[in-house]
């Protein structure tokens, strides 16, 4: 296994999480992104993933450095699901550990974060009536 | 030569994931200007470039042999 990584299969979060956990670690924080069915009043049938894969596994591993630097102390898996995608299906998994709880819980909603704004995955909504790109047309990646 | 790749509606616009295309000087600005010469139908005027996977400025030359990939707005997570 990976600990940052742009899959196909099927995610198993309990993996990441014993990937993170050592004796030093006193918190361990788990999210799991997952497909939601309804957004503003629209029903997804199912969600349709692609990537950049090699750009996006390499920021990944960015932001892995990056929480590292900010959280000393921490262990951070980052792992995305790409393809096609069914309700309540798990898109991400982020698993942080880290001496207090504190910086897990921060670090971890950091990872969420970046990955919206810089990692090369999209995603289509696929509804019962049309389907449509999802993107914040108003971020550009680097104009921080 | 350079390699060219596209993703989401911009793949769909295309029709094609990638692409090699004749290159021998210029900038990421020039490029854009190409794809979005060639490709009208999609917008382009919050795309991002990244040259061999990095994200990279306008200005930024672009050399035989490069990977460049127009990176629409992401969604991922």
């Amino acid at each position: 296994m990976k600990p940052f990584e742009v899959t196909n299969e099927p995610l198993e979060p309990a993996r990441y999480m014993e990937y993170v956990t050592h004796s030093e670690a006193g918190a361990v924080t788990l999210f799991a992104g997952t497909v939601r069915e309804w957004t503003n009043g629209k029903r997804t049938m199912y969600l349709e993933y692609e990537a950049y894969v090699p750009m996006a596994e390499k920021k990944l591993a960015e932001i892995g450095v990056e929480i590292k630097q900010k959280w000393p102390g921490s262990r951070v898996a980052i792992v995305h699901r790409i393809g096609a995608l069914s309700i309540s299906d798990i898109a991400v998994v982020i698993a942080v550990s880290s001496p207090h709880r504190k910086a897990a819980y921060e670090a971890n909603e950091y990872a969420i974060e970046q990955i919206k704004k810089v990692v090369p995955i999209w995603k289509k909504e696929m509804w019962e009536d049309g389907e449509e790109w999802i993107g914040d047309q108003s971020y550009k990646p680097g104009s921080e | 030569m350079i390699h060219l790749h596209y993703f989401a509606g911009l793949k769909e616009v295309a029709g094609k994931a990638s692409e090699d295309i004749q290159w021998t000087d210029g900038t990421v600005e020039d490029i854009v200007k190409w794809a979005a010469d060639t490709y009208r139908a999609f917008d382009f005027s919050a795309v991002q470039v990244a040259v061999n996977e990095e994200y990279v400025l306008e200005t930024e030359s672009v050399k035989p042999g490069d990977h460049v990939a127009f990176i629409p707005p992401v969604s991922g997570g």
